[in-house]
């Protein structure tokens, strides 16, 4: 097995040209499990996980670049303005693991139970690809993650970080799990309310081969809220049964199966909770917010 | 491959395969056998070490991921006879039975009061979450993790 350890980011992107089998090892969480259980044997690793350029983050013109190589630990403590976020990685396994887990390992393992996959699929975000000689290549999230453990990464390439829109309104991430740590979602959601489009947006993890957006109850929600002139006024009655109605849709939008963790009625069960509770938490924000 | 690596401030050198975990280097090279290698998937927090500062899950990381770094064990906590004040904390009450996940838990502690001297009993349950239990059901142990703020807060 060949390991190659560089120092910085144009070093790694040259190993990744000439030696494109080499898997990139950042926190090790998901690919190390597989070394140490004999699952996985690659015949080269590239070890990421210091490399300064991922570790960054920066803001551009109303847009925010995540680095790839962020841990969730540093998430919770420092990134306290993105809520989902990090309610999103404060559920990541352990102290242990969010020290180590990355952003770009949930991006790429691809598993549908990544738990910042719903928020960063619900924040709309694209990922951002670079190749040697700093060439770089953007795509919308649902083209990057295109099935169960599967990514649209090259060969050549090494996940550079995932940038989104920075929006106004509040939002949540919430998951359904046997016990309140180190649990590998059932069921995941992120709801986002972006005040400035007005516009819902919710995605779902562990309840499909990818993650999943909800469109049909984005709209419906979207809706309501514009016909009731909660837009305006946070404090606005809306219908009722507008809350049942956004779970019953949010359930719809679940493609589950059954699995060792969860039956496909459980989760999608757990889909039409979340999605009503989430968007309840929503509304009495704005309402508390003004 | 040689990887080259400060445990517990001192320079250590191992001629090791290159897939193997820092666990496994620790173990099986360097005789450190404090920590303990039970899930090998960071379920357990058996094997929890400091990275450069920061707790980990020695089975989780590549043994050349920690070339040129700097790796705290749990034997570093104590100074020859004289008990770390978790390790004390530990003892007093009652926290140990069959001892196999004592040693992660007295890292994991220990790095939570660095963080936190005085942690509510949420927060000392959070913190421990990636350390499992099989014996005491661990009242105890949260016992032990009070006591070691008392202790440490005295110091």
């Amino acid at each position: 097995m060949r390991i190659h350890l560089p120092r910085t980011l144009d070093e790694a992107l040259e190993i990744k040209a000439t030696d494109p089998e080499a898997v990139p090892l950042a926190g090790g969480t998901d690919l190390m499990v597989l070394l140490n259980f004999d699952r996985l044997r690659p015949a080269a690793m590239l070890e990421v996980s210091r490399l300064p350029e991922l570790r960054a983050w920066r803001w551009e013109n109303g847009t925010f670049l995540l680095g790839a190589g962020v841990t969730y630990s540093r998430i919770v403590s420092s990134l306290t303005e993105f809520k989902p976020l990090v309610e999103a990685s404060r559920t990541v396994g352990s102290p242990q693991i969010r020290n180590r887990a990355t952003i770009g390992g949930n991006l790429g393992t691809a598993s549908p139970a990544g738990d910042a996959l719903p928020v960063l699929a619900a924040y709309d975000a694209e990922v951002v690809l670079i190749k040697a000689g700093g060439k770089t290549r953007t795509l919308p999230w649902h083209q990057f993650l295109v099935g169960p453990k599967r990514n649209a990464l090259a060969p050549d390439e090494l996940i550079l970080g995932v940038r989104w829109t920075v929006t106004r309104g509040p939002g949540s991430f919430s998951k359904i799990g046997t016990r309140n740590a180190m649990v590998i979602a059932v069921a995941g959601l992120c709801l986002v309310m972006d005040e400035g489009q007005r516009q819902l947006r919710v995605a779902l993890g562990s309840v499909g081969p990818t993650i999943l957006r909800a469109p049909d109850a984005e709209a419906f929600a979207s809706k309501a809220l514009t016909g009731a002139g909660a837009w305006e006024d946070p404090r606005a009655a809306l219908p009722p049964r507008v809350l049942e109605e956004f779970g019953e849709r949010v359930a719809a939008a679940a493609r589950p199966i059954d699995d060792v963790r969860g039956t496909a009625a459980y989760r999608r069960h757990a889909c039409r909770v979340l999605g009503r509770r989430a968007l309840a938490w929503a509304l009495e924000d704005r309402k508390l917010r003004g | 491959m040689i990887i080259r690596l400060k445990v517990n401030g001192e320079w250590r050198q191992a001629d090791v395969w290159p897939g193997a975990s820092l666990l496994h280097v620790l173990r099986e090279h360097l005789g450190l056998v404090g920590s303990k290698n039970a899930c090998e998937q960071g379920e357990c927090g058996s094997c929890s070490v400091w990275l450069d500062g920061d707790l980990v899950c020695s089975c989780l990381v590549l043994a050349a991921q920690a070339h040129e770094r700097e790796v705290q064990t749990v034997e570093s906590l104590a100074e020859g006879p004289r008990l770390h004040p978790v390790q004390e904390a530990f003892l007093e009450a009652g926290a140990v039975q069959c001892g196999f996940c004592t040693p992660g838990l007295i890292v994991a502690v220990a790095d939570l009061l660095q963080h936190d001297p005085a942690p509510s009993e949420l927060t000392i349950r959070e913190a421990l979450a990636g350390n499992l239990c099989r014996c005491t059901g661990y009242a105890k142990i949260i016992d032990a993790v009070k006591l070691a703020a008392q202790k440490m807060g005295n110091a």
